[in-house]
């Protein structure tokens, strides 16, 4: 009796937590379709007029396209040199490897302010700021450990006597890898690059140090019209960046469905 | 490749090795690409300032004591502390039912309450912010609730105060709570509580004596991580704070856009940065990364 009062408390509670955790995003994305001329929940009447601003206006454009190729690039040289890294170190021994590990992944832990003001230092030297190759690399950067965090998971669950197999059938190194070791880790590797770009596209501190002017990616425009006057395009920009989120959860889930289908079917 | 068979048959041992050593290259860019465009910009940033001082050491220290001890900066250390520490002990407190229904629940609830945590961690931290400013403004959804239910009269100051930073704060940080819970929790043998029950022990006594003990490495996990995630903070407070709510990173910030003094702001990074160390290898003792990599 007791115990199934109890366990009804909680789960009324977490219901509440829920709807707490959910409720921002949810306004924020009711917002976005407001008709009125100013942020007001609940909107009197719905209108798409705030995403015809923000998909019609040249600056936003540029923005979001900035966002774009700053993603793919931090997505692209993060996945590719942090599954390097997460193979190795699943598949070799060697010493101090948890040490090396953990300072691998000391970039999320140093805090955002000093990282991008190390960063603006260095390319303020370089000549850098502003470009979007240089603002790519550095998020790959914070991306790095994030990837590798995702393909340790992904990878621990592949067998590597596959890999030995197909040596012993006479297989070259660069053979077997590009045939069994990729093929079969490569649910691990999207759901790793659709968080690596997601690391980058919502990255706020790094790009307002290093975008100058020029580069300015969404998270800088949305930050720089929050500290002047929060015009209602805002909501609509957010409830963009909450549908990124989502899409990219949602394909995680198709993937990860995929990775575990086949482990089922392995171990059958 | 008949060759290569033959070879690694004859000798084994030398193959795995040169196999082995030729592996770990693949470490390499990583490696190269942390190091040039993480580690030594960080320390070149701190060296190249303090190098750039002119006067001698004794003035440096001098100058760097007067820093350390002035009073906004002892202020804005108070205030990061203790911002940080009510931060952690809400979102434990709130997050702690939560990770637990999700290791012990079961059904579609589940994945429903998964998708509450996860969607809020995984939106952009800007997005967040600006949904509570939303929420919490002058004429925000709570304050014109309130004043319909004729709770209030006067319009509420939730936000550009400390508890806007607060509420802010903890509802970016929960999500980092509850997963951390969530991966200790997991680990919790099943079998113990189900023989602490068959022996007569009742619901209440089972938690106390035997989950929460079992819990407490991931309740000690997930309050370092938050705390270390806090006294870096910068978004949150800065968009919803006030005059009295100035964090380490804000004040970093300022010295920066505008006192242009890098000298100060690298002193006060460096003070930042070591505490976050230090905080940080006191987690990696608590948690086992090595479970990442599969060795036991």
């Amino acid at each position: 009796m007791m115990r199934r009062w109890s366990t009804n408390l909680l789960r009324v509670y977490v219901a509440a937590m829920c709807v707490l955790l959910l409720a921002p995003i949810g306004i924020v994305v009711i917002l976005a379709f407001s008709g009125d001329g100013y942020l007001h929940f609940p909107p009197s009447s719905l209108s798409l007029q705030w995403f015809r601003r923000f998909f019609g206006d040249p600056q936003w454009q540029r923005s979001l396209l900035s966002s774009l190729i700053i993603g793919t690039i931090a997505c692209i040289a993060s996945t590719t040199i942090g599954f390097l890294a997460a193979y190795t170190f699943l598949r070799v021994e060697f010493l101090a490897k948890k040490l090396l590990l953990s300072l691998m992944l000391v970039p999320i832990i140093v805090p955002s302010i000093i990282t991008a003001i190390a960063m603006y230092y260095a390319a303020g030297k370089l000549g850098l700021i502003g470009s979007y190759l240089w603002l790519g690399l550095c998020h790959a950067v914070i991306a790095m450990p994030i990837v590798l965090l995702i393909l340790l998971a992904a990878l621990h669950a592949v067998d590597p006597n596959l890999e030995r197999a197909a040596l012993g059938l006479g297989g070259s190194r660069l053979h077997v890898f590009c045939r069994v070791v990729l093929p079969i880790a490569l649910p691990g590797i999207m759901s790793a690059m659709l968080f690596a770009f997601l690391a980058s596209f919502d990255e706020l501190l790094i790009s307002l140090f290093l975008s100058g002017v020029y580069a300015q990616t969404l998270p800088v425009r949305i930050w720089n019209s929050l500290n002047l006057q929060v015009e209602p395009t805002i909501a609509a920009v957010s409830a963009f960046l909450i549908a990124v989120t989502t899409l990219i959860l949602l394909i995680d889930g198709v993937l990860r469905h995929r990775r575990g289908g086949r482990r089922r079917c392995a171990s059958a | 490749m008949a060759n290569t068979i033959a070879i690694s048959r004859a000798v084994p041992v030398s193959t795995a090795r040169a196999s082995r050593d030729r592996t770990l290259l693949l470490m390499l860019p990583a490696l190269v690409i942390l190091l040039l465009m993480f580690f030594v910009p960080l320390v070149l940033f701190f060296v190249r300032t303090f190098m750039e001082f002119e006067g001698t050491t004794a003035q440096f220290l001098a100058q760097a004591g007067d820093l350390l001890l002035s009073q906004p900066y002892l202020t804005a250390l108070a205030t990061t502390n203790w911002i940080a520490l009510i931060v952690t002990v809400t979102v434990l407190l709130i997050g702690y039912p939560i990770a637990y229904y999700l290791t012990t629940g079961k059904g579609p609830g589940v994945s429903i309450v998964v998708l509450a945590v996860v969607l809020p961690y995984f939106t952009s931290i800007i997005v967040r912010t600006f949904s509570w400013m939303v929420l919490l403004g002058e004429h925000g959804l709570v304050t014109d609730t309130l004043r319909a239910a004729g709770l209030i009269h006067e319009p509420l100051s939730l936000m550009y105060n400390r508890l806007g930073v607060l509420i802010g704060m903890s509802y970016v940080l929960l999500p980092y709570m509850v997963l951390t819970l969530f991966a200790a929790m997991r680990g919790i043998d099943a079998s113990l509580l189900r023989a602490a029950e068959g022996l007569g022990a009742s619901g209440p006594y089972t938690f106390r004596r035997i989950y929460l003990p079992l819990s407490l490495h991931g309740v000690l996990s997930g309050a370092l991580i938050v705390y270390i995630l806090s006294i870096g903070y910068f978004i949150t407070p800065a968009l919803m704070g006030g005059q009295h709510d100035i964090m380490i990173a804000m004040l970093i910030d300022r010295e920066l856009e505008v006192a242009v003094d890098w000298p100060s702001a690298a002193l006060m990074s460096l003070s930042l940065l070591l505490v976050t160390l230090v905080l940080y290898a006191l987690y990696y003792r608590v948690t086992d990364i090595r479970r990442l990599i599969g060795a036991r």
